[in-house]
């Protein structure tokens, strides 16, 4: 149960820092203010299809906001703790490394899950005057869900790399920005890369989602996404072996 | 309690430490001397298993500390160099958070915390921010943290550097507090530190162990001669011919003293006598002003010396198997 005390740790680091509140400040209205113009937009274009046409909308906005605003959240996540020089004591204590990668993973989960459940405000409110089908805004909500997961992982996989925060979230972006770019040149790829690149692309799994449409190939990539980053954390941790505590 | 075999860690083509051997019995109080650099630090965070030697072994309460290093670490109390905190925690916070952190029973961790408090005397800011705190205090924190869970084994890293006389005085007091209860293993590049608190010495340079022995026994082995450092006011060649003639001075080196125009002088005398006061009614009788007198302590760049060349020409009979 180390996980749990770790956890909680790093969630009350969140919240006495300030970067909770800035963070999640920042998310919901941003989120708001897509949801609103984005419903505004549809409603002047007379869209019918809530899945294909709001939610979509929505959710790629959304997206946007996940980008910015969780690199900012997993940047500290070990980076501080080198900086600080906390994570010495930290391998001192009998707590194996998976417990201390699963604890800090696990604070930026639920704090994600909280930024998630508070925009679920706006859709919420928007029944009460329009009673829509609400699987595929699920669908949305999971898709989105597990694309944060993805970011939470690669980003916490950078944090441990770096003793420096800023070069933490600027690696987060690097990293993810160039997983949304991949299939953006469509023309410089030949046609079997493409097919490669769009299948790592995180962005172009997303879409299914958005449009409502939960496909498990989509959900394996995630978890195979994130999966992949938290084992590169629990390694890059390993590193300590041979190149000493900083 | 503790035992290193043949301890080698290599950091890519850096050697930190090399074929480091040595036994700490249950209750005993160890210090590592040496310089910064000499490999100390590498040494104790294998010991606290921060990471794995590069070969050799080592046991910590009889748990490997590769193998079982959980149940190694859990016998071990750890005090870094360097005392990093987390500074938006206050102390009793972070206290509870290690008392966690090792496993300390629930019910059992609210006395644990304060009795690590009033040992470490950091009762009176248990509610105050970390980062509000002075050096001192973080180091009494520190120390707080490595005594909680009641661990067997102590290993404290340089726990006076940056403490005023004081606080340092303090902190010895406490170390000495825990002979025979606890097994402490400390470093430190002072030897008089290691002298005032320690059973035995492990002297380590260059990541070799150069010796082990105890404080009296490192004294016995290295003065051969002790020195006295004179300054007098007086013509240099008489001066010297008239302390010469004391019985038991073995040597005296005379010099112009660098701001003044008096003569100082190194008189090395045989171990046996402490001749500070026939010295000084000599030089009174001769009617000489005395304007400074004090016995020559080894500095530790004087032990690793002596150490360095007795090593380096016939095997010195107290290094390490």
């Amino acid at each position: 149960m180390k996980w749990l005390v770790i956890c909680r740790r790093e969630l009350r680091s969140y919240f006495t820092s300030y970067i909770a509140y800035t963070l999640l400040a920042l998310f919901l209205l941003l989120s708001g203010y897509f949801f609103y113009s984005d419903l505004v937009f549809f409603v002047l274009f007379g869209g019918y299809m809530l899945p294909t046409g709001l939610w979509q909308f929505v959710f790629l906005d959304m997206r946007l906001c996940t980008l910015l605003v969780l690199p900012l959240l997993t940047m500290r996540l070990f980076a501080e703790e080198r900086k600080l020089g906390t994570i010495e004591l930290l391998w001192t204590y009998p707590v194996r490394d998976i417990d201390i990668v699963a604890g800090k993973f696990l604070a930026c989960w639920v704090f994600f899950l909280v930024m998630l459940v508070l925009t679920a405000l706006n859709p919420i409110v928007f029944y009460r005057f329009y009673a829509f089908d609400v699987a595929p805004l699920a669908a949305a909500y999971l898709g989105i869900f597990l694309l944060g997961t993805a970011f939470i992982a690669c980003g916490m996989f950078v944090s441990s790399l770096t003793e420096n925060q800023v070069v933490s979230a600027m690696g987060t972006y690097g990293i993810l920005v160039f997983f949304w770019f991949l299939t953006w040149n469509e023309e410089a790829a030949s046609q079997r890369l493409l097919g490669l690149l769009l299948r790592l692309s995180l962005f172009d799994r997303f879409y299914n989602f958005a449009r409502g449409v939960i496909d498990t190939k989509d959900v394996v990539f995630f978890v195979v996404f994130s999966g992949f980053f938290l084992f590169l954390t629990l390694q890059s941790l390993n590193v300590r072996a041979w190149r000493g505590v900083r | 309690m503790i035992v290193a075999e043949q301890l080698t860690k290599r950091f890519g083509r850096f050697t930190a430490i090399a074929d480091v051997s040595f036994r700490v019995g249950a209750g005993e109080i160890v210090g590592f001397l040496g310089p910064n650099g000499a490999g100390k630090s590498t040494t104790m965070r294998i010991l606290c298993g921060v990471f794995p030697p590069s070969s050799g072994r080592a046991a910590v309460g009889g748990h490997d500390v590769v193998a079982d290093s959980l149940r190694a670490r859990s016998v071990v109390g750890y005090f870094p160099e360097r005392v990093s905190l987390y500074l938006d925690m206050t102390v009793r916070e972070y206290l509870h958070y290690v008392a966690e952190m090792k496993g300390v029973p629930r019910a059992q961790r609210h006395a644990d915390v304060n009795t690590a408090m009033e040992r470490s005397a950091t009762g009176d800011v248990g509610h105050r921010l970390i980062g509000t705190l002075s050096k001192g205090y973080r180091q009494r924190v520190g120390l707080a943290q490595a005594l909680l869970g009641n661990p067997q084994v102590l290993v404290l890293d340089e726990p006076t550097a940056g403490l005023d006389p004081e606080q340092v005085a303090e902190m010895r007091r406490l170390i000495r507090s825990l002979r025979g209860e606890r097994t402490v293993v400390l470093s430190s590049h002072i030897l008089s530190e290691v002298e005032a608190t320690c059973d035995h010495v492990i002297i380590i340079h260059h990541g070799r162990i150069l010796a082990v022995d105890t404080p009296a026994g490192l004294n016995q082995r290295l003065r051969h001669t002790s020195q006295i450092h004179l300054e007098v006011r007086a013509p240099a060649e008489a001066l010297a011919a008239a302390l010469r003639a004391v019985p038991g001075v073995l040597q005296v080196d005379c010099a112009p003293a660098e701001f003044s125009d008096a003569v100082t002088v190194t008189v090395s005398t045989s171990k046996e006598h402490d001749l500070r006061a026939v010295l000084a009614a000599r030089i009174a009788a001769a009617g000489w002003a005395l304007q400074e007198l004090r016995p020559v302590t080894l500095s530790l760049e004087t032990i690793f010396l002596s150490l360095v060349t007795q090593s380096d020409g016939s095997p010195s009979d107290g290094c390490a198997p």
